[in-house]
Parts: C-alpha cells; sequence; structure tokens
C-alpha cells in the first residue's frame, strides 16, 4: 500500500498530473472501530478508503474474546447454561437449547412433550424480539430513527412474558438438560399471545414504513450483493444465507425439539442483497409469531422435566448438535469423558462465519453502503468472539 | 405621548441587540420542538422534566450543561482554526436575521438586494465547516467536511434558481418589496408554479441544513459526527447544534417571507390585519420549522452519489424549467 512516505509529492508534480488528466490521489486507511456507532460493539473495520470508495476491507475481530471454550471445560454442566446463554446476548435462550439437546442426546434422556412446546415456543419469541432489535438497528444505521422506537413497542410486550417465566430479560438460563427450569406462570400464554398477535397485526406497517420507502430500496436493492457460491464456501447461514437464495433452515431439515409439528414457511430471497436480507428476516418474524401461536395454542399437559439423575453427568462420548440461531446455524460440539464437566465443548456461532463474508462483499463500495451491509449482516459481537 | 428622538446609530444597536436575542432564542424553541415533535411522532412523550411543564426547560438546560463542559483541542489539531471554525459557522447564520423582515418596520436593514445578500451569506458558513474539517486532524471529519462542501454546491443552485424565480415575480430583490408584492394566496400564486417552486426551494432548504434525508456530512452512524466530531462543550454547541437550530429558523423564516407571504395575514380580511404583523411571520415560521422537523423521522438517509444525483439530475433541471415558465407567466399573463 503506497503511503506519502513512500513517495514524495510536490506541488509541480501534481500539477502536472492533472494538466494530464490523472488526478493524484491517495489511499486513506480508516480505523472504523473499535469503537464506532454503527458497529454495535468492539468490532473493527481496517477499511482503505479512495475517497468515499472502499478499497479493501478487513474485519479485526477479538476485542471481545472471553474464552468461554476454555471456561466451560472447569464448570459444571448447569453452570455452562448461563455461560452460553451469554454468548448471543440478544438470543439468549436460543444459544441454551443447543447445549441441552446436546446432554439430553448424550445421556439419553427423554423430554417431555410440554417440555419440548415451552422451549419452542420461547425460542420463537426470542427470535422475534432478536429480529425486532435488527430491524431496529438497520433503520437506525440508514439514517431513519422511527422505526427503532416502533420495534422496541412491539418487543416489549413479548420481553414481558419472557420476564415473567424466567425471570431475566437478555440472560434467562432457563432450560435443563432434559427439560425446563419451571413451569410456565399463570397468565404466560395470554400474554405470550398478545405479544406476537400484535406484532402479525402491525409488521405490515413497518414494512410500509422501511421496505416501501424509495430512499430506502435505493439503499438497500443491488448494495453488498453476496451470491449464493461465495455465501456457501464461507459457511454463511441463517437469514443472511437465505438472502441469498440458500433455502435452508436446520428448524425445516433437520427438526430438533418438536419443531417438526408446526407449519411454517422458510422465506429466501433471490439476490443476496441487503435488501433481501432485510425482507427475509422480516417475514421470519412473521413465520415465529405463527410458530409461537401453533406452539400455545396446541400446548399438551404433563411434566415439565424428564428423568434426569441428580449428578448431570455425561457419560464418555460425543455429539454434535445444531440449531437454528436467530442468525444462523448454532452448533454445539461436546466432547465427555464421563466427567461432570465437558472435556470440549466447541461452539461454531453464526455471527463468526457470517463475518467471514464481509471482506468480499465490502470490496469496492461506497463508505454509505459499507454501513447498510455491516447493518445487514446482522452480527452480535458476542456471538463472534465469544 | 412624547416622541422618542433616537440616531440612526441607536437605533441601530437596538435592532442588532434585538437579533442576538432571537436567534438563541428561535435555537432554543427550534431544539425543544424538534426533541417534541419527534418524540410525539414516534409515539414517545420526549423530555418530561426539566422546567417542569413538558420539560419546557430542556434546551436551556443543555445549554448550561455543554457550558461548563471542558473545552478539548486535539494535539495534533490546527489549534487557530479549529478555535475560529465555530464563529465562522455561527456568524453567517446571524447575518442571515440581518434582512428577513418580521413586520413592515422590523427589520434591521431592508436591503435593495435583500436576496441576494441572503443566499450569499447563508452559504458562507460552509467554509467554518470545512475549516472544522480540516483542522480536526480527524479523518472522519475530513470526509464530512468534503461531503459538506459538495453537498453545498449541489444544493446552492436550486435554492437560488428559485428564488430568481421569486424575485421575477416579484420584480424587486428586495425581501419587503418580494412580502408585498405577492398575491393571494401566497404559494397557489402563480398556479402550480409557486408550489413547485416552493418544493424545490424546501428540498434545497433541508440540505443546505444538512438534515435528514440530506445529512450525509454529519450522517451520525457512518461518521460520527463529521466536522464536528473533535468538538466538545460550547464549540460543539455553536458549531453544530446551534447551527443546525439556527439555520432551520432561518430557512422557516426565508421560505415564509418568499413564499408565505411574510408577515401578511393569510386570507386579505381586514379585521385579520389587527394581528400583528410579527404574530403571523412567528405561526408561519413555526409552520415552516414543524416541515422541516416532520421530514427527520420520516426518511432514510441518501448515500452521497445518489445526492448528487438528485441535485444534478432533476432538482436543478426542474428549477431551470420552472425559471421558464416564470419568465412566460411574467410575460404573457
Amino acid at each position: 500500500m503506497a503511503t506519502t512516505e513512500d513517495r514524495v509529492v510536490d506541488a509541480s508534480e501534481v500539477a502536472a498530473e492533472v494538466s494530464r488528466g490523472n488526478l493524484l490521489t491517495e489511499e486513506m486507511v480508516l480505523n472504523v472501530g473499535p469503537q464506532h456507532p454503527a458497529t454495535h460493539g468492539v468490532f473493527r473495520l481496517l477499511a482503505t478508503l479512495d475517497g468515499e470508495v472502499l478499497v479493501n476491507a478487513d474485519p479485526v475481530i477479538g476485542y471481545m474474546h472471553r474464552g468461554y471454550e476454555k471456561l466451560v471445560e472447569a464448570r459444571d454442566y448447569r453452570q455452562i447454561t448461563n455461560l452460553v446463554s451469554r454468548m448471543d446476548w440478544l438470543s439468549g435462550i436460543n444459544n441454551e437449547l443447543p447445549l441441552a439437546l446436546a446432554l439430553e442426546t448424550l445421556m439419553e434422556i427423554e423430554v417431555p412433550a410440554r417440555a419440548q412446546y415451552m422451549r419452542v415456543a420461547m425460542c420463537e419469541m426470542n427470535r422475534i424480539l432478536n429480529h425486532l432489535m435488527f430491524f431496529a438497528s438497520f433503520g437506525a444505521e440508514l439514517g431513519a430513527i422511527t422505526p427503532t422506537f416502533y420495534a422496541f413497542r412491539e418487543r416489549e410486550d413479548i420481553q414481558m412474558a419472557m420476564e415473567m417465566t424466567t425471570g431475566g430479560r437478555m440472560h434467562f438460563g432457563f432450560f435443563r438438560p432434559g427439560g425446563l427450569k419451571e413451569d410456565a406462570p399463570k397468565g404466560f400464554f395470554q400474554q405470550a399471545l398478545k405479544g406476537v398477535r400484535q406484532v402479525i397485526e402491525r409488521l405490515p406497517d413497518y414494512e410500509n414504513l422501511l421496505i416501501g420507502n424509495e430512499i430506502f430500496k435505493q439503499r438497500t436493492v443491488n448494495v453488498g450483493i453476496l451470491p449464493q457460491d461465495v455465501a456457501y464456501s464461507y459457511g454463511v447461514s441463517g437469514p443472511i444465507a437465505r438472502g441469498s437464495d440458500i433455502s435452508f433452515d436446520v428448524r425445516k431439515d433437520e427438526p430438533y425439539s418438536s419443531y417438526d409439528h408446526f407449519d411454517f414457511n422458510v422465506h429466501s430471497a433471490p439476490n443476496g442483497d441487503c435488501f433481501d436480507r432485510f425482507w427475509v428476516l422480516l417475514h421470519e418474524v412473521v413465520e415465529s409469531a405463527k410458530i409461537v401461536e401453533q406452539a400455545i395454542e396446541g400446548m399438551p399437559d404433563g411434566p415439565i422435566m424428564g428423568k434426569v439423575p441428580r449428578v448431570v453427568q455425561a457419560p464418555k462420548g460425543e455429539v454434535y448438535v445444531r440449531t437454528e440461531n436467530p442468525l444462523g446455524e448454532l452448533g454445539m460440539y461436546l466432547v465427555s469423558d464421563g466427567d461432570r464437566r465437558p472435556y470440549r465443548l466447541k461452539i461454531r456461532t453464526p455471527s463468526y462465519s457470517n463475518v467471514s463474508a464481509l471482506p468480499y462483499v465490502l470490496k469496492n463500495t461506497y463508505v454509505s453502503d459499507m454501513i447498510a451491509i455491516l447493518g445487514s449482516f446482522f452480527f452480535v459481537l458476542g456471538d463472534i468472539d465469544r | 405621548m412624547p416622541e422618542i428622538a433616537l440616531t440612526t446609530w441607536q437605533i441601530l444597536l437596538l435592532k442588532v441587540a434585538v437579533i442576538l436575542v432571537v436567534v438563541p432564542m428561535g435555537a432554543l424553541v427550534g431544539g425543544y420542538a424538534e426533541h417534541k415533535v419527534m418524540a410525539h411522532l414516534q409515539h414517545r412523550l420526549g423530555p418530561m422534566y426539566p422546567g417542569g411543564f413538558h420539560g419546557w426547560a430542556t434546551t436551556l438546560a443543555d445549554g448550561i450543561k455543554f457550558l461548563f463542559k471542558e473545552d478539548i483541542i486535539p494535539a495534533a489539531a490546527d489549534r487557530k482554526v479549529f478555535s475560529l471554525a465555530p464563529a465562522a459557522i455561527m456568524v453567517p447564520i446571524i447575518m442571515v436575521y440581518l434582512v428577513i423582515p418580521m413586520d413592515r418596520t422590523l427589520v434591521v436593514e431592508d436591503l435593495d438586494v435583500g436576496i441576494f445578500y441572503l443566499l450569499a451569506i447563508s452559504s458562507l458558513s460552509t467554509i467554518g465547516i470545512l475549516m472544522a474539517g480540516w483542522s480536526s486532524a480527524n479523518k472522519y471529519a475530513l470526509i464530512g467536511a468534503l461531503r459538506s462542501a459538495a453537498q453545498l454546491i449541489a444544493y446552492e443552485l436550486p435554492i437560488v434558481l428559485s428564488a430568481a424565480a421569486v424575485a421575477m415575480l416579484a420584480g424587486t430583490l428586495s425581501l419587503n418589496g418580494i412580502v408585498e408584492a405577492q398575491n393571494f394566496p401566497f404559494i397557489l400564486w402563480p398556479p402550480g408554479i409557486g408550489l413547485a417552486l416552493f418544493l424545490v426551494f424546501v428540498t434545497g432548504a433541508v440540505a443546505e441544513m444538512t438534515r435528514v434525508p440530506f445529512d450525509m456530512p454529519v450522517a451520525e452512524s457512518e461518521i460520527i459526527t463529521g466536522p464536528f466530531t473533535e468538538y466538545t462543550g460550547m464549540r460543539y454547541i455553536f458549531s453544530h447544534m446551534f447551527a443546525e437550530m439556527g439555520h432551520m429558523v432561518a430557512f422557516g423564516g426565508i421560505a415564509t417571507t418568499l413564499f408565505l407571504g411574510g408577515y401578511r395575514p393569510i386570507i386579505p380580511w381586514e379585521p385579520l390585519e389587527l394581528i400583528p404583523g410579527v404574530v403571523w411571520f412567528a405561526a408561519k415560521t413555526m409552520m415552516m420549522i414543524f416541515l422541516f422537523l416532520w421530514i427527520r423521522p420520516t426518511f432514510p438517509r441518501v448515500r452521497e452519489d445518489q445526492l448528487q444525483k438528485f441535485a444534478w439530475k432533476f432538482l436543478i433541471p426542474v428549477s431551470l424549467a420552472l425559471i421558464l415558465f416564470t419568465g412566460a407567466w411574467v410575460l404573457y399573463v
């Protein structure tokens, strides 16, 4: 990369170049982050700029690395639930699910139907919370401030339902190997239904507010295109992959925790631009709301906890479990040597794989597009760095 | 009542004092209006506590808070230019108010070339923005300053062209003359052309104020606060908040004067003439400010190249065509 030191530029040289029709320009390296309003956390992007054009973009991650994969090796399985809940802080309960599933597979525990339905309902409510959050932040990044407040109004009712059950608003710590911590309290079902029905009812308004806006379309359509083959090669998953016409959803293709009992669609869009990713995200909200409705209406009676030994101790063995986190495929590879703690827990988080495609997408875009693309990649810093 | 005899200088000083009160008051009211209008458009209440009644003292409290903040000048900054930039931004904005007629006689100086002066002065503050961006020694500030300069060149033209058409209709460059020459019902006359000119002017004004959807120079999610990234305390208030509000009130006043009949009542009816002109002027300006505030929570931000395309390929041809129509109207109707 050329710097000012490499090449001495004096005024006459510039004037001569200009008269020949070649304007002498210098590339500039702009540090976007680790503290920047558009990166939702300590994400850093080394952006090489030529005027307003991004010549090259180099994401630097690791500012928030907390070493969860190592931390879990020194902790009891029941303590790990609360650790993994903090990885992707926007969808805590979705992180707890694969851990519970992995342990149940290893220990061969049968999870009662009520617990499974409750899990599905809560995961999908959490997905709505997460997606609405990204709906809010994507608007704010493009300069539209109003969607933020609308999204937070919708979040509140669902958030309250989650809170009355788990006691937490972000980190729930509610799933246990074998079932749930507690049964749903009185009024939970009504509150949850109220929340999701409101979302279904009001979502068309939000679509009109953003998707119907001409400026929004200009900012997102054909911006930051992620082709299908590139998405495959980087292991991109979740709404971002579905925005690139990859109709893959673990909930549908490898159903877990009774997802096959529910009727829902997997939306995908053909172009792979910012608009398509956002479109997929918004439509997933409705599907999730439908799943919550079905789960609550068909909620079976019965226990919420399977037969679990007093000491949670996985037998020797290994298992890989994957689930559909709101941001993509969340995989947990659990190796047990028969102890109360995991020998190794390798976590494959969706945001980590998703942001690896960023340099490809960000090449030769405008600075403003960079913000739109970062926003449309829907990543959570804690999920990248763990 | 004894006649109070004042010398020209005394009158001038009095008028300047009035302006120096009106501008900060306008900015304070504008800031408060921005808080509240935006809040209510977004189903929030906005500030409710400072001052007691619906948080009326919010902007006052904000101002006092900023007054006590430390004034930080970055080590790498060009100190002189950095310190001067807020003044270079503020002074032209205050000078705009000198020619805006708030009533038949309530104007500091009714210049014969009022509209010319106004358009020239109102774009001067971009020099201050460039100074701020360059002297901050910050890459974000530099990008913001360059965007600001590019935007000024693109959006000054539609404003000037639409104002020129208004001057053609009125047959004078004096702002008082323009107000007096306007026919009822102001912007709807001449039919179609008046409204189109008004829309072109408002679009240009929003861009010139660097507000959403044309707030690229200060886009907070992209380049922090653009040229003002390194400013703190009073300098920040003067260069950014105060300047934006001052600009907004000024453009509200200019639009009122050029298109909405300034200090004259909205319909030609004798009893309405009893209401002082300054009340009409204030009411119409408030309406314009509300329009500007309404735009902000409604739209996302456009991109830099789209902004330039919109100006050069759409707005400027349209305003040129409008000048043509206006000329035809003046000649043949």
